[in-house]
C-alpha cells in the first residue's frame, strides 16, 4: 500500500499542492489530469527522483519520504520508455537484478516468465534502437518488473504509441495485473484507458486533486465542473437552485429530486441531450429551442452546438442520425433532456 | 566528398556556396602553402635537431597533463552544470567561459601575479617547491587555464544530450548514483569526453602568449617557432612548424578514429 499525506513540491512556476492519496495494495490505481496538471510529478516523488517541499510518502507503513530511489522498491515506467540505448533488450531488462538479492533460481523463474508473458524471447539480443513502439514500452515493462517492485509507476504509458499497439499494452497492462497482483499508480490524460483498467482515480488539476473514487463514481458524479469537464461532460452552466429546480440564465432545468446542499453547477452529458427538427410534446420535462450554430462530424457520431438565448448546449448523436433530420447550420432545432440526466454540483 | 550544386541557382544559394568557398580557401591555403614550402632535406634536418623533438615533445606532454587534469577535475564539474539547477549557475557558466575572452599575454600575467613571491599563494607554492615561473609546471599551470572551458563545455553538452529518465530510471531500478554514472551516463557520453580532450589538447597546443609570459624556457613549440622566426627568418621557422602540424594531425586523427562509432552501434 502506499499513502500519500499532503505531498508538496514547490518548482519554479509549478508546484503540487498537498496531494493526499491512498493506493490499497494488489490496486491497479490512475491518476487522470491533462498535460501540465503535474501528474508526472507525483510519480517522480513517490519514485524519489524529484526532491519533496513537505507531507509524507509511506509505504506499506514505512515512511519513505528521504529514502534514495534505489532503496525504495517503487518501479517506473515512462511513456518515451527511456530503455538504456547502449545496451540490447536482454541488457536493458536484466540491468536492475544485481541489485536485488533473490535465489538464482527464483530470479531466473521470474524472469523467464515475465519474458513469456510479455513475448520478449525472439527480441533478447536485439538492440534497442530498432525496435517498434509496442515493443520498446514491452521492454519497459519488463525492466521495471523484473526487479519485484512493491509498486509499479506507470507514466503515461499508452499515450505515445499508435492506436494498434495502445490496444496490445493497455491488453498485457491488464494480463499482467490480474496475474501479478502488483500495486500499480498510472498516470494518465485518457479517460477511456481508466475505465479499462483501473478500480480507482482521481483527477489532478494544475497541481492540486480535484477528485478520488471509484473509477465509475468520477465518470458519472463528477464532484467538480473541472472533472466534469475532464470526463466528457460538455454542458456544464452555473447554475441558481430552487428546490427541484435550477436556473440557468432564463432557462428553468428541472431536476430529479430537490437538491440538498448548496449546488453552484448543473451538468448533462452531450449524449443525454436528444435533438429534433419538430417540437417535442407539451409536457416532456426540460424542453427548449435553440438555433444550430456549428456542426462538428467525428465521423461515427457528431456533435452540434445549439445556442438557446444565452445558453450554449453540445448536443452528441450518430452522423446517421444526423444524416436523416436534415439539420444543418443556422437551423431551428428543439431539444430535450431527462431530469435523471442532470447532475448538479 | 561530392558538392551538388543545384541546377537553378538562387542568389541565396550562390552567397552561402561562394562564402563556403571563401572560408575554406582562406584557412587551406596558407597552412598548404606553408607545409610544402620547405624542401624535404630541410624536413629532415629539423627532425634531427634534438632541440625540436625535445621542444615537440614538451608541447605534447604539457598539453597532454593540461588535458588530462581537465577531465578529471572538468568531468564532475561538467556533470553537475548540465544536471543541476542552482541561483548563480549563469555567472558560473560564464566564469568558466572567461578564459577563452581574456586575451592571451593578459592570462599569464594573472598566473604570474598569484605565483610570485610577493603573493600568499606563491609563498606556498615556493614552500612546498613548486615552481611556477619557467618551469614546466608553470606551462602545465597555463594550458589547463586555458584548455579547461572547451573540455567543460563539450563534456556539458554531451551529458545535456543524455536524457535525464535514463538516470532516474536507473536509479528506481536499484543503482545508486555511482553505479548510475558508471552504466548509463559515462558509455553514453564517453564520446563527448574525447571529443572535449581533443579540444582542450588542440587549444592548448596552440597556446603562445601566455606561455612565453610565465615560461620561455623550457621551450614548447610554438615558442621555439616564434624564436626561430624572429632570429632566423621565415624559412628556418616553417619546417618546425610543419613537424608539429604532423605531429598533432596524427595524435587527433588518432583520437577521432578511436571515438568514431561503430557501424550499427549508436
Amino acid at each position: 500500500m502506499i499513502r500519500l499525506e499532503n505531498l508538496t513540491v514547490a518548482l519554479p512556476g509549478f508546484s503540487l499542492q498537498a496531494v493526499s492519496l491512498t493506493v490499497k495494495k494488489g490496486e491497479f490505481f490512475t491518476l487522470l489530469g491533462p498535460t501540465g496538471s503535474g501528474k508526472t510529478l507525483v510519480l517522480e516523488s513517490i519514485a524519489g527522483l524529484l526532491p519533496t517541499t513537505s507531507g509524507n510518502i509511506i509505504l506499506n507503513g514505512i515512511d519513505i519520504t528521504r529514502v534514495a530511489p534505489e532503496n525504495r522498491g517503487i518501479g517506473i515506467v515512462y511513456q518515451d520508455t527511456a530503455l538504456f540505448p547502449h545496451l540490447t533488450v536482454k541488457e536493458n531488462i536484466t540491468f536492475g537484478l544485481r541489485y536485488h538479492k533473490k535465489t538464482n533460481r527464483d530470479r531466473g523463474k521470474n524472469l523467464s516468465d515475465l519474458i513469456d508473458q510479455l513475448n520478449l524471447e525472439p527480441l533478447l539480443n536485439r538492440s534497442v534502437e530498432n525496435l517498434s513502439g509496442g515493443e520498446r514500452q514491452r521492454v519497459a515493462i519488463a525492466r521495471a518488473l523484473a526487479v519485484d517492485p512493491a509498486v509499479l509507476l506507470l507514466d503515461e504509458p499508452l499515450s505515445a504509441l499508435d492506436p494498434g499497439f495502445r490496444e496490445e499494452i493497455r491488453g498485457i497492462l491488464k494480463r499482467l495485473h490480474t496475474a501479478t497482483g502488483i500495486t500499480v499508480l498510472m498516470v494518465t490524460h485518457d479517460f477511456a484507458e481508466a475505465h479499462f483498467l483501473a478500480q480507482q482515480a482521481a483527477v489532478i488539476h494544475q497541481g492540486k486533486i480535484e477528485q478520488v473514487g471509484d473509477v465509475e463514481e468520477v465518470f458519472t458524479k463528477p464532484a467538480t465542473p473541472f472533472v466534469a469537464g475532464f470526463v466528457g461532460i460538455k454542458n456544464i452552466f452555473p447554475a441558481i437552485f430552487h428546490q427541484d429546480q435550477a436556473w440557468v440564465d432564463d432557462l428553468c432545468v428541472t431536476l430529479s429530486a430537490p437538491i440538498n446542499g448548496s449546488g453552484k453547477y448543473i451538468a448533462i452529458r452531450p449524449e443525454n441531450i436528444q435533438i429534433s427538427p419538430e417540437k417535442f410534446p407539451t409536457d416532456s420535462p426540460n424542453a427548449a429551442s435553440g438555433v444550430i450554430s456549428g456542426i462538428m462530424n467525428h465521423g461515427f457520431y457528431s456533435e452540434i452546438a445549439l445556442k438557446q438565448a444565452n445558453v450554449q448546449f453540445q448536443v452528441m448523436l450518430q452522423s446517421s442520425t444526423l444524416f436523416h433530420m436534415k439539420l444543418s447550420n443556422g437551423d431551428r432545432a428543439f431539444i430535450q433532456f431527462d431530469p435523471c440526466a442532470v447532475h448538479t454540483m | 566528398m561530392v558538392v551538388k550544386i543545384p541546377k537553378k541557382c538562387d542568389p541565396f544559394t550562390a552567397l552561402a556556396f561562394s562564402a563556403s568557398a571563401v572560408i575554406v580557401a582562406f584557412i587551406l591555403f596558407p597552412l598548404i602553402e606553408m607545409t610544402v614550402q620547405p624542401s624535404l632535406a630541410d624536413l629532415v634536418e629539423t627532425i634531427k635537431d634534438p632541440d625540436v623533438i625535445r621542444s615537440i615533445w614538451l608541447s605534447i606532454y604539457t598539453s597532454g597533463s593540461a588535458a588530462l587534469i581537465s577531465f578529471v577535475l572538468g568531468t564532475p564539474f561538467a556533470y553537475l552544470l548540465a544536471r543541476h539547477e542552482f541561483t548563480g549557475k549563469k555567472i558560473v557558466e560564464s566564469i568558466i567561459d572567461l578564459p577563452i575572452m581574456i586575451p592571451h599575454p593578459v592570462v599569464g600575467i594573472a598566473i604570474l601575479s598569484i605565483a610570485g613571491r610577493n603573493h600568499w599563494l606563491g609563498q606556498i607554492f615556493n614552500a612546498i617547491g613548486l615552481r611556477i615561473m619557467g618551469s614546466v609546471t608553470g606551462i602545465i599551470v597555463v594550458l589547463t587555464f586555458v584548455g579547461l572551458p572547451f573540455y567543460v563545455n563539450t563534456a556539458k553538452a554531451g551529458f545535456e544530450a543524455i536524457p535525464a529518465r535514463l538516470e532516474k530510471v536507473s536509479r528506481s531500478l536499484g543503482a545508486s548514483n555511482t553505479d548510475t554514472f558508471f552504466r548509463v551516463t559515462f558509455p553514453l557520453a564517453w564520446r563527448s569526453m574525447v571529443v572535449g580532450i581533443i579540444m582542450c589538447t588542440a587549444r592548448a597546443v596552440s597556446e603562445f602568449g601566455a606561455v612565453v609570459i610565465v615560461a620561455y624556457h623550457p621551450m614548447i613549440a610554438p615558442v621555439m617557432i616564434y624564436e626561430r622566426f624572429t632570429a632566423y627568418g621565415l624559412k628556418y621557422s616553417q619546417p618546425v612548424a610543419v613537424w608539429l602540424i604532423i605531429v598533432c594531425l596524427f595524435l587527433f586523427l588518432l583520437l577521432r578514429i578511436f571515438s568514431v562509432p561503430k557501424k550499427g552501434a549508436t
